[in-house]
């Protein structure tokens, strides 16, 4: 779960005030603010709860907050949603500094999760033992990346990302390749090189203006994610720069970039969203929460045009997470709607709206997710791919910095190769220079 | 003048005409306490008035600036500000050492020289002509601060869409003249000037503006005099104008290049997604984007403060120079 765009002036806004607060009160009032419990509504006094996200969590799409209002006529809810994950992060992690600005329920990313939970973990109620939630409903692993140190489980899981690959069926034929899902995953089968070996063939045919695939850095994570080697060892210590899977994932973007299969854009920001409109690319590496994003922005005219085939390899990209800050004012009411959201009925209920896979082993049953077709895709089978790829997914250990090595090695390394042809070695030390820049301190 | 009057007609010891001085000997005795009251009004009263500004600007200003600089020699965490870790200098030595600084440093300064320069050269061009008596002059004095009312966000995601390499208009009017697929975003001089446009774009019609307002002021006469001796409307200007709003030229210049070192909404707006770090390859990272992401994304709080405390130096060393020139000149008009 990620995305990008406007809100852009919102978040600036919030940030920069919130950074005038910091500075005006000298950053010294911050930690303890509003930690001391909290007051919960009694009997049937209005409150409001606030809901902060980013990308398309699907709940309003799917009525769930309607839902939820019609059922407790007491409680109201607003949400805010910032397209650009990375952007919305940054806001978070400034506002838990403060303890000020915070939505009641706050929507944190799978590459921020081990941060959550471990630096800024007694910054978050712990839900375990919440009402309505039973912490062995999600599958293990992922219940475990929200467990801090203190076995308190600060967010309950809401989607999963197995990966597939979406593909345009009007491109592929047009360049000569076929277009059954089959055949197509058949393609790549087994390993992410001969992903890039596909593009080649197909660029070698395509139709003009178009690339195999839309940026070596959405590559980049899908190759990383289906490793068991990736930036963290199982104790949390960053060990990306000897991390065979991180090795292997940079050369399959980097070759992929060289080989030019890429339309070199940075996902999830306006002119990739516009590309989809305008059929820039024939692929997408596809985890299941993707495809809500291409139905959003291919729009009509790309309807019945996707596909999705098999990912060379099984593999968890994204999912997320809701947690319930303590500084929070309705920490009881907050829990429980967090805990309904994230039950498997609603989960399933996202997933057929908006795409995203459930993270609970009851929802990934649920008939109405392994019998899914989502309408935009036509009669491809969408919950039996992706609930089928999540039973053979592999968690790989996940540290506090991850989420920060990534964006630097995508957006300043791959993205940099991509856009001004950088020499790979020196992009690596650059990469190699910027992460112990900004994360020792 | 006043105080001293309205004093003397409360002793109604003398009329309202009576000498300005009234000496405390020559009151009753009953009004000595009144008398001391009135110096003390006299000396205080002033620091009173002026208290406000200067109590906010210790608390708004002055305590933050040192307390930045106390953080900055220290190594803390955003999200743990009351752990500090006694860092001395190294924050500083470590920036001397690190390229990204000195990239922030040599964007800051270029992105400045090409924003400031065109910006106050047209700002004097355009204060100039509205000088002139024409029809509607009000509407067109008001309708130049219009982008400067504008806010920094929207004026951007609108130049943004401008500049966009694929879908803008920018290229669009380029390729008509030859000029193909530019790449406003990602190539290191078109981000720059990019980036320059939006901020002459706001900041031109607020300096012409001032820069009208010193011409008006510059005496009839000497344009008819000029005018007299034969002088052409462009000397006019170059002779008559120019050095009468030498001052304000210098003005404006030391606020520009206060604004240009602190840049920081519009790169960062301009950079959507990679913003913070100003492009990819940092081509477009100005300081105070150095300085944001330190302290926010890398939470690196200290470091920050470093970078904020050697901006201050910086901005210093400018007003510096600009008072040296400014002198100089002085002296020179003076001579």
């Amino acid at each position: 779960m990620r995305t990008t765009r406007p809100r852009r002036a919102a978040v600036l806004a919030t940030t920069a005030l919130a950074t005038t607060a910091l500075l005006l009160t000298g950053c010294s009032s911050s930690a303890k603010s509003g930690s001391d419990g909290s007051s919960s509504a009694a009997g049937g006094e209005k409150i409001t709860l606030t809901v902060g996200d980013f990308g398309t969590f699907g709940y309003k799409e799917a009525g769930l907050y309607d839902a939820y209002m019609a059922a407790h006529p007491n409680i109201t809810i607003k949400y805010d949603t910032t397209q650009d994950g990375q952007k919305y992060w940054d806001a978070l992690t400034t506002h838990l500094a403060s303890g000020s600005g915070l939505a009641d329920i706050q929507a944190v990313e799978v590459g921020y999760i081990a941060q959550a939970a471990g630096t800024l973990g007694d910054k978050f109620t712990d839900l375990g033992k919440a009402d309505g939630v039973s912490a062995g409903a999600w599958l293990p692993w992922k219940s475990k990346q929200a467990t801090t140190a203190n076995g308190a489980l600060i967010g309950l899981g809401t989607d999963i990302g197995p990966m597939a690959v979406c593909y345009r069926k009007d491109l592929f034929q047009q360049a000569g390749l076929p277009t059954d899902r089959e055949s197509v995953g058949k393609l790549w089968q087994g390993d992410w090189s001969k992903f890039v070996e596909a593009g080649k063939t197909y660029q070698a045919k395509a139709p003009a203006g178009t690339f195999f695939t839309d940026s070596a850095s959405g590559l980049f994570n899908a190759a990383l994610s289906s490793e068991k080697d990736q930036y963290s060892d199982a104790s949390g210590k960053l060990v990306y720069k000897d991390s065979a899977g991180v090795k292997k994932a940079w050369d399959i973007a980097v070759s992929a970039s060289q080989a030019k299969i890429s339309a070199g854009l940075r996902q999830f920001q306006d002119n990739w969203n516009a590309a989809f409109t305008n059929a820039k690319f024939a692929t997408v590496v596809c985890p299941s929460w993707m495809t809500g994003i291409i139905s959003k922005y291919s729009g009509d005219s790309g309807k019945g045009k996707w596909d999705i085939a098999q990912a060379p390899v099984a593999s968890n990209w994204g999912g997320a997470f809701l947690t319930v800050p303590k500084a929070g004012k309705h920490q009881k009411e907050a829990a429980a709607l967090a805990a309904w959201l994230t039950a498997p009925e609603q989960q399933a209920k996202v997933f057929t709206k908006v795409g995203n896979l459930p993270s609970t082993t009851a929802g990934l049953q649920l008939p109405a997710v392994q019998s899914a077709k989502l309408d935009y895709f036509g009669d491809t089978p969408t919950g039996q791919i992706y609930a089928t790829t999540a039973q053979s997914i592999l968690p790989a250990a996940i540290g506090e910095n991850d989420g920060t090595v990534k964006t630097i090695i995508t957006d300043n390394g791959i993205l940099d190769i991509e856009q001004h042809g950088t020499d790979p070695a020196k992009a690596w030390s650059n990469v190699n220079k910027l992460i112990a820049d900004k994360v020792n301190g | 003048m006043a105080t001293s009057i309205r004093a003397a007609a409360e002793d109604g010891s003398a009329p309202p005409s009576a000498p300005r001085r009234t000496g405390p000997a020559a009151a009753p005795p009953r009004s000595a306490w009144r008398s001391r009251l009135y110096r003390l009004d006299l000396k205080a009263s002033p620091y009173a008035y002026i208290a406000p500004f200067f109590l906010c600007f210790a608390a708004f200003g002055l305590f933050p600036l040192i307390w930045t600089g106390w953080l900055s020699l220290h190594r803390v965490d955003l999200l743990n500000t009351d752990v500090m870790d006694w860092r001395g200098v190294d924050n500083y030595t470590r920036l001397w050492d690190t390229d990204q600084f000195w990239n922030a440093l040599r964007n800051t300064f270029t992105i400045g020289v090409i924003s400031t320069v065109p910006q106050l050269l047209m700002a004097l061009g355009l204060a100039h002509l509205l000088n002139y008596r024409l029809r509607g002059r009000g509407f067109f004095r008001v309708a130049i601060l219009a982008p400067y009312a504008t806010s920094i966000a929207a004026a951007t995601l609108v130049f943004v869409q401008l500049f966009n390499p694929d879908y803008g208009m920018i290229n669009w009017f380029l390729s008509l003249a030859g000029i193909e697929h530019t790449d406003w975003y990602a190539d290191t001089w078109p981000s720059q000037i990019a980036i320059s446009t939006i901020v002459t774009w706001r900041w031109t019609g607020y300096n012409a503006l001032i820069y009208l307002a010193a011409m008006q002021a510059v005496p009839k006469d000497l344009y008819e005099a000029a005018s007299l001796d034969g002088a052409s409307r462009w000397q006019q200007f170059t002779k008559v104008t120019i050095p009468s709003i030498r001052p304000t030229i210098l003005f404006t210049i030391i606020v520009s290049t206060i604004g240009a070192t602190q840049l920081f909404g519009e790169p960062m707006l301009f950079g959507g997604g990679v913003g913070v770090s100003g492009g990819s390859a940092h081509q477009f990272q100005t300081l105070s984007l150095y300085m944001y992401e330190l302290g926010w994304p890398s939470r690196q709080l200290g470091r920050a403060s470093a970078v904020a405390w050697t901006m201050l130096l910086i901005l210093l060393l400018i007003g510096a120079v600009n008072l040296l020139i400014a002198r100089r000149n002085r002296s020179k008009l003076g001579g």
